[in-house]
């Protein structure tokens, strides 16, 4: 019996490595500590009312942003130890195998539980806001997708410590991740995080792409959107239809490993190409899924710190679309080494190439915008400027892949490794980040740090090009991804050294980013005014924080910039000094819900009990799902009334004019 | 959802979600496409090639007599854009690039066995 069970432990945990046994540790004492805090300090209600049951898309969309960089810091401490190993020739710091994990869960929570919540965390926090609406169109369904989400995130990391992680790369290529080749759960684990949390992106695509057609303010027309609601938009338009291959093509890898299909093995008339070519037809349109959203933001922080209009808005509204279109003709060319044929290489070159052309001309507009504009360095701006010079390398590097010939050389070296890390660090994070740092004073009422920031800001800056730039040498001298370490011979040692020390200069910024909002949190200066940065657009005309029910009027729109339009014309004394006094309304509020959490959960129990095969469980965790489903199908909450008088105190308190 | 004054919710243009009868007309038409290719298969009354192209007339059918009696394709609100055929016709569009971009690219992938 004991015998049993300790057969059992040593399958079960992850055993034998003083790394993982550290992480059990801490893991363990950090859940200690928070369980210890909570019931100590009596916020076990608190919790609940306020943050596990919201519906709230302000607070939906802080946890997801907190969320995200809990994986940023999973993610970089993988990116760290893959660094690590490769700093020196011959190095013995992570065994192959471990070495295999690790640039698996590195790229996987990098892309799926790093981008895809920080993103799914500022369209929460400032399209509704943007829009003039007073939530998203399906509060309850938005609660719901972001536990969905983080059950799915919380499932997959819980690989590290139990079963084992995956190991076959971030995209888990047949037939290395078929059950010939991957018998432990590792990949079960990847296959349902991913999901999980796959329905709640989909499901988050649907709200938000419902959200911006039908709850506009009135007069704003599509062409008077802000241009971070549009990049959302096309954002939706590629993740509702991107989704459901992902969805699929991991349901039929789950059929192999599990009933013992052969669609992707190589016997049975399986085809693990047919796998890579499905695969991508969602992995491609999803780059492009995390990086619109980063053009949107620096649309709106380029023309508020430049103090002028937006250049070329119909522009860059028709580029946006041109993308988001585009980029589903696309895939093969992160194959033209499979050997599909010349012409199907060809095709795929071009349409990559011609992605090129709309994403120029943003960056055109960007300059455009900047040009004679009165531009003022604040944070959010800082990283607007750094994206534009790492972007067009990064997309220059992009189009020398797309030569479907010359790719036969590059593909799968570390000039591949570096392109990438260049758009999605140069793009996509430094996006997120100047996103971060402008609407942080409207999630949470003040701002970050500048000095701190500025600090973090170099050090991303300088490690990132320090790690990147011999990354694309290396690649040339031949160097492969995924190797886990070489020989002195290869004469590769000197630049890897280099690079190494770059990732850690980001792991510093990462540290200096992390001091920065303890410290601003600590020492915060409130705002008063609800428009720190003299900005444009709706979200600044409400106060910072925004009050649970956002607009106690619904404002109306009659132009692009509605704000900076307003304050033109205030300067102008077109508009008399003060408005007459606003008459209030009761306002209808949707109720919190815990069924999304649990729902979740059960879907987390239904999804473990499958990676271990163990039946009994997944069927006890799909028939709480189907009860959640019942449960809320029963629900005839219409929700509540904020009542006038409530709502003109709560104004009155905080525009301070009580 | 918070600012809805039920309009936006559509429980007073139930007109523009069907009628009863239309709801039926759609039911017996479903039925009538999935019995056919039954009965056809079922009682091996073709070869195999027409067979295939019954089943793939009836499966069209299938699909426009969904779209118009259960998926309101017609449906539009007051001046709005007709959102559904917009997001109907990128569909369609899509599930084309997909079917014959893979029949494509894992044709000539078969050159090389």
């Amino acid at each position: 019996m004991l015998e049993n069970i300790k057969q059992f432990a040593s399958e079960f945990f992850v055993t034998g490595d003083p790394l993982i046994y550290g992480a059990d540790v801490s893991i363990a004492l950090v859940t200690i500590a928070i369980f210890a805090g909570l019931t100590y300090f009596k916020k076990w209600k608190w919790l609940w009312r306020n943050w596990l049951t919201t519906v709230d898309h302000k607070k939906i969309g802080i946890m997801y942003i907190l969320a995200a960089i809990i994986m940023m810091f999973r993610g970089g401490v993988d990116a760290l130890m893959m660094r690590t190993q490769l700093a020196i020739p011959n190095f013995e710091f992570l065994h192959p195998e471990h070495y295999n994990q690790v640039f698996t869960t590195h790229g996987v929570v990098m892309i799926l539980f790093m981008a895809m919540p920080f993103m799914f965390g500022l369209f929460n926090v400032v399209v509704p806001l943007q829009i003039g609406a007073r939530d998203v169109a399906f509060p309850y369904l938005n609660s719901l997708s972001f536990w969905l989400f983080f059950l799915g995130a919380m499932l997959f990391n819980l690989s590290f410590v139990i079963g084992g992680s995956p190991d076959a790369g971030w995209l888990s290529y047949p037939p290395l991740s078929e059950l010939q080749f991957n018998p432990g759960p590792g990949q079960n684990f990847y296959i349902w995080g991913i999901q999980i949390s796959g329905i709640g992106s989909l499901a988050t695509g649907i709200n938000f792409l419902v959200t911006i057609i039908k709850m506009r303010a009135p007069g704003m027309t599509m062409m008077k959107m802000p241009m971070f609601t549009w990049s959302v938009f096309a954002t939706c338009v590629i993740i509702i239809f991107a989704f459901p291959i992902l969805t699929v093509t991991l349901a039929l890898l789950f059929l192999d490993r599990f009933a013992g299909g052969h669609f992707f093995t190589l016997d049975g008339g399986g085809n693990p190409m047919m796998y890579i070519n499905l695969i991508w037809m969602w992995g491609h349109p999803e780059v492009y899924i995390v990086i619109l959203p980063a053009f949107g933001i620096f649309s709106e922080v380029v023309s508020v710190f430049s103090r002028k209009k937006l250049f070329g808005y119909t522009s860059m509204v028709f580029a946006m679309m041109i993308i988001a279109f585009v980029s589903f003709f696309t895939w093969a060319h992160h194959f033209f080494t499979m050997g599909s044929g010349a012409d199907v290489n060809a095709f795929f070159a071009i349409s990559t190439m011609l992605i090129a052309i709309p994403t120029g001309v943003k960056i055109f507009n960007w300059l455009f915008t900047m040009y004679r504009g009165r531009i003022r360095f604040d944070l959010p701006m800082l990283w607007t400027v750094a994206f534009i010079p790492a972007f067009i390398v990064g997309g220059m590097t992009g189009v020398l892949l797309a030569v479907a010939p010359a790719d036969f050389q590059y593909h799968n070296s570390y000039f591949l490794i570096a392109h990438f890390h260049q758009v999605l660090i140069g793009g996509v994070v430094f996006g997120y980040f100047a996103g971060m740092y402008y609407w942080w004073p409207k999630m949470f009422g003040f701002k970050l740090n500048e000095t701190l920031g500025r600090w973090s800001f170099w050090f991303w800056n300088i490690g990132f090009y320090v790690c990147f730039m011999p990354q694309y040498l290396l690649g040339l001298m031949g160097m492969t991804r995924r190797v886990s370490t070489f020989d002195w011979d290869t004469g590769w040692g000197p630049l890897n050294v280099v690079s190494t020390v770059g990732a850690y200069l980001m792991g510093i910024a990462f540290i200096f980013q992390a001091i920065q909002i303890a410290y601003s949190f600590k020492y915060r200066e409130k705002d008063t005014t609800g428009d720190i940065w003299d900005a444009h657009t709706l979200e600044w005309t409400i106060p910072s924080p925004a009050p649970e029910y956002n607009f106690a009027i619904t404002p109306v729109v009659d132009s692009r910039d509605p704000l900076w339009v307003e304050k033109q014309r205030r300067a102008a004394g077109k508009l008399p000094k003060k408005d007459a006094k606003p008459k209030y309304e009761p306002i209808h509020m949707p109720s919190n819900s815990g069924i999304p959490i649990v729902f979740s959960t059960f879907f987390f129990i239904a999804g473990f009990g499958f990676t271990f095969h163990w039946v009994w469980m997944a069927v006890l965790g799909l028939a709480g799902v189907l009860a959640c489903l019942v449960a809320r199908s029963m629900n005839d909450d219409e929700g509540f009334y904020i009542p006038a008088e409530e709502v003109e105190k709560t104004e009155a308190s905080l525009r301070g004019t009580l | 959802m918070a600012n809805h004054s039920n309009h936006s919710h559509g429980h007073d243009e139930a007109h523009a979600h069907g009628s009863l009868k239309s709801y039926i007309i759609g039911f017996i038409l479903s039925i009538i496409l999935t019995i056919i290719p039954l009965v056809v298969v079922m009682n091996h009354m073709m070869d195999p090639i027409p067979t295939i192209f019954v089943i793939m007339i009836t499966a069209i059918l299938q699909f426009v007599v969904q779209l118009f009696f259960f998926m309101h394709v017609r449906e539009r609100q007051g001046n709005q854009p007709r959102w559904n055929v917009m997001a109907l016709i990128f569909g369609l569009a899509i599930v084309l690039v997909v079917v014959s971009g893979s029949i494509w690219i894992m044709t000539y992938n078969g050159v090389g066995y």
